[in-house]
């Protein structure tokens, strides 16, 4: 029998691979003119929380990095005391753009801010037409995470509605739970480990701010492919 | 102390200034000089156009004369970045690999040398000038000086210090690419030229005299009042 | 001269000299210099982040054998098909074959820089096919048949009069000055694309071992797009772009965005581990990962050189270096611009072919310095000139070099040397400028240093 060429190439790839590394090559970033650093190879990793942008330890300072990261994305922050508030920030923004048709998924969050919506909903939960959900005016998801430090929102294939939900309608709209909200990004990949290893979700996708480019003279556009406008209401 | 001074070529032939006033302020400070004159050259410049076999004739001769000495110094961050940094990696692997470590833990550039080694930042020099510094890139980012330049620049009587745009960028001599790619180099020189004449300073000062040649050459073309000078002419202006 | 070295000093001559694309470049990059440090300065610490970066790599690639294993395992355990290729061909060969299976026709694509590097579009047009580009800056160089300028800002050499008139020519719609209105222009047309399109054709900026997923990094939601509507994706992907841990990515998201474009993170950081699964909304049918070797365990065998393969592409060291900012990227004529590109092209494509971008380097350091991952950039073009000259030394700098280092080697000739050096440039005025001048490389911009009526040694010597 004809060894099966695909085969091949993965053997003939790694061949070359083991054969280079049998030359080691220095550790690195010893360079010239910088200060040699304290930390020990192994070690390093375990440091990075240490490295990244500083986060507060209580609840309030992490709440007022996320505000201020919002802003600086041009995302909408609002912090609400109920699922009743919820709903009526819902409707008012509703309201104020004419909403005329949202798409979202099931989940305890959109559930019932969706339905007091009065307006036609598409639920992705069982497949549905890109056509249709290209003539909704919003996307309303849950999600699995905020975060503090970068002013992300953490979804998932399974968290939030699949795959296009959130970046197809020109205004995704994130509910979120106060409890949701986590310090940095070691943080949100340890919640996605705990949560779901080993069946991950397909996607999972760290959302910094509505969609954005910069590709014409280095000047910032919302809405470059994905939605305008990123609010996120959290309860 | 007894203090070896190491010469460039480009210095020793060109600039002679800024060796005379480096040796005037050290034996000043009481140090005595030791010019090994058998020396004349650093390697550098087969060095980085790829001759690295004839760039090591050049430079065991150095790694040899220098190797009895105390503490050597050196009047530019380019030549003392080549023996310092690059020298280790010139003869890695080779018989004089240690030899080469060993000169590189005790060389310094000059500014380096009198802020760092000597503790010294004020030489009781006098230059009523408005100045700006051009950081050589070797000094800057091989040997890290930044502040001690402008330490001692700031102890000098009269002198204005003003900073230009864009300072960390490159003046575009490079050595051999000057001359290999002028019209990129023109172009990066041209770049700095202007953010300097912003500036509104009458000289340029640097610790680097290969930079200054560069950033002088294309002044005097375009017939600008701009004047270069080595940073230990301004230290022992008095 | 190699035709690419020529036409680098073409270009290089051409670009210099043109003020108006040189000051575009400069101010868009002074932009960026400012947001860069201002997120930079976040950071706890970022030159400890940087030495994590590095360290992490350098695992990464110096076990690179068990980690791409361990990523093809994973993904295959969750229904990808993994594909291996050992050069452009291949990898070309195994894409038009899955398009050609599913007997698809349109294809949207993210940005791939891999897929530059394969020629990726020209095949796909020559196969028959209709190839979008979605990303904006994409878009646009492909609209001008022009290859990106700068492997992380596509078009940063278009004003927004230039892109009206190509839109306005291309599209047909009307004239605007205002960058919102171009951007929508484009956002309306690729809508269409990516809900028609078979095939969304995708990079990796990161390939995760540990739990076989790829991760793209985009601002836009086009990736997002092209990976959710087409029923298959094909994400074309580089062998060394493998991290051995989810949890890399803490490090990795928020360092190439602030290296990248002085973002705290880039809009979408989006992880994809399989095709659609069961119990999902949407997703493609069918997830293709294609690993690309394509001359990498070359530069892999060398040690020297090897931490190149750590760059995260994050675009840095082209927005620093002073090269780049007078010439531009179309100058390099190679897919990968500025620093890095000067350190890898010479390894992916030759290097007598491509040593003249090793030698097109002041050496400032510029980029090592600014480097996320500390690759010792400018350290790594002086040994390709040291290998390049080292096999192929230039017949007149050999003996010129040779007779300099005995020069330097005899003070007493040296001094001579000068003596008759200061009678020489008395005579020079009369060759200057002409095509005698020996050294007219440097004359015709510049003025040359003179020998100083009393050298440093003579004045040594006066003293004693
Ligand atoms: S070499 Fe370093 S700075 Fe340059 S693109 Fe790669 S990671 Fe970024």
């Amino acid at each position: 029998m004809v060894a099966n060429p695909k085969m091949n190439e993965r053997e003939n790839i790694l061949g070359r691979i083991r054969e280079a590394l049998s030359v080691p090559a220095p550790v690195p970033g010893a360079h010239s003119g910088e200060p040699p650093h304290a930390v020990s190879e192994c070690e390093a990793a375990t440091h990075i929380p240490e490295w990244l942008p500083r986060v507060g330890s209580t609840f309030e300072e992490r709440l007022a990095l996320f505000r201020t990261n919002a802003a600086e994305l041009k995302a909408d922050f609002v912090l609400l005391d109920s699922p009743e508030e919820l709903i009526a920030k819902l409707r008012e923004i509703a309201a104020a753009e004419s909403w005329k048709k949202v798409a979202t998924h099931s989940n305890a969050l959109t559930d019932g801010a969706c339905d007091a919506l009065d307006l036609p909903v598409l639920r992705t939960d069982n497949g549905y037409d890109p056509r249709d959900m290209e003539t909704c005016d919003a996307g309303i998801s849950a999600c699995d995470a905020l975060i503090a430090q970068t002013g992300s929102v953490l979804v998932t294939s399974q968290s939030a509605g699949g795959r296009a939900l959130s970046v197809l309608p020109p205004h995704h709209v994130v509910l979120a739970r106060r409890e949701q909200l986590l310090a940095d990004l070691p943080a949100a990949f340890a919640l996605l480990k705990t949560k779901y290893a080993p069946g991950y979700p397909s996607l999972i996708s760290f959302i910094t701010g509505p969609s954005r480019t910069g590709d014409i003279e280095r000047i910032l556009v919302l809405g470059a492919h994905g939605p305008k406008k990123l609010t996120i209401l959290c309860v | 102390m007894k203090i070896t001074l190491f010469i460039p070529c480009f210095i020793d032939a060109c600039f002679p200034k800024a060796g005379v006033s480096a040796v005037e302020i050290l034996e000043r400070l009481g140090h005595t000089i030791d010019y090994p004159k058998e020396l004349t050259c650093c390697g550098q410049p087969a060095f980085n156009s790829g001759y690295w076999e004839e760039s090591r004739t050049t430079a065991i001769k150095v790694l040899e004369r220098l190797k009895a000495t105390e503490v050597v110094v050196i009047v530019s961050g380019s030549c003392g970045a080549m023996i310092k940094n690059f020298y280790p990696e010139l003869f890695a692997g080779t018989e004089h690999e240690e030899a080469a470590r060993t000169l590189s833990a005790k060389v310094y550039e000059f500014s380096d040398f009198l802020v760092t080694k000597l503790g010294v930042t004020d030489l009781g020099a006098q230059f009523p000038h408005k100045v700006t510094f051009h950081d050589g890139c070797h000094g800057l980012r091989e040997l890290g000086i930044k502040q001690q330049p402008r330490k001692l620049l700031s102890h000098v009587r009269g002198l204005e210090l003003v900073e230009m745009g864009e300072v960390e960028s490159c003046c575009g001599f490079g050595g051999t690419f000057s001359a290999k790619f002028p019209m990129i180099s023109t172009a990066m020189g041209e770049n700095k030229c202007g953010s300097a004449l912003e500036t509104g300073a009458e000289y340029i000062v640097s610790n680097d005299s290969s930079c200054l040649m560069h950033i002088q050459g294309l002044l005097d073309r375009e017939g600008k009042p701009l004047r270069t000078i080595h940073l230990a002419e301004v230290l022992n202006h008095r | 001269m190699t035709p690419a070295a020529s036409q680098f000093k073409k270009n290089a001559i051409a670009l210099t000299a043109d003020l108006r694309h040189r000051a575009l470049i400069r101010t868009a990059l002074k932009k960026y210099e400012v947001v860069r440090d201002d997120k930079v300065s976040r950071f706890q610490n970022w030159q400890s982040a940087r030495q994590s970066a590095a360290e992490i790599k350098w695992d990464a690639v110096n076990h690179l054998d068990a980690h791409l294993i361990e990523f093809a395992r994973n993904l295959e355990a969750r229904g990808t098909q993994v594909h291996w290729a050992s050069n452009a061909a291949q990898a070309r060969e195994i894409i038009i074959g899955i398009i050609q299976e599913r007997k698809a026709h349109s294809i949207i694509k993210s940005k791939v820089m891999t897929g530059e590097e394969i020629h990726l579009n020209e095949a796909l047009e020559k196969a028959g096919f209709d190839v979008v580009e979605s990303d904006l800056g994409e878009y646009i160089v492909q609209l001008r048949h022009e290859p990106p300028y700068h492997f992380v800002f596509p078009a940063m050499h278009l004003t927004r009069g230039e892109i009206s008139d190509l839109f306005s020519k291309e599209l047909g719609t009307a004239s605007t000055d205002s960058p919102e209105e171009l951007t929508m222009i484009a956002r309306r047309v690729l809508r269409d694309k990516y809900i028609a399109a078979d095939i969304g054709i995708s990079g990796a900026n990161f390939g995760i071992a540990e739990t076989g997923m790829i991760s793209i990094t985009e601002n836009e939601g086009n990736a997002r797009l092209t990976c959710a509507l087409p029923k298959v994706h094909i994400a074309l992907m580089g062998i060394e772009k493998v991290l051995p841990k989810l949890e890399d990515l803490a490090l990795f998201l928020p360092m190439l965005a602030t290296a990248g474009a002085g973002q705290v993170m880039t809009g979408y950081n989006t992880l994809y581990g399989g095709p659609r699964q069961p119990g999902e909304a949407d997703g493609p049918e069918a997830f293709h990962v294609v690993l690309l070797d394509n001359n990498r365990t070359q530069l892999l065998a060398d040690p020297e050189q090897r931490d190149a393969l750590h760059c995260i592409r994050c675009g840095a060291c082209l927005n620093v270096c002073p090269i780049y900012k007078n010439i531009g990227g179309h100058a390099y004529g190679a897919t990968y611009q500025g620093p890095i590109g000067a350190v890898i092209t010479p390894h992916l494509r030759g290097l007598q072919q491509w040593k003249h971008l090793s030698f097109a380097s002041s050496l400032c350091g510029a980029c090592t310095q600014t480097c996320p991952v500390k690759i010792n950039l400018h350290h790594h073009l002086l040994q390709s000139r040291r290998n390049a000259i080292a096999q192929k030394p230039v017949w007149w700098e050999k003996p010129l070099f040779q007779g300099l280092a005995f020069l330097f080697n005899h003070a007493g000739l040296f001094s001579l040397g000068m003596k008759l050096g200061r009678i020489g440039q008395v005579f020079y005025p009369l060759v200057k400028g002409t095509r005698l001048d020996p050294a007219s490389a440097w004359t015709k911009s510049r003025e040359l240093p003179k020998i100083a009526p009393q050298t440093f040694r003579e004045w040594w010597q006066t003293r004693k």
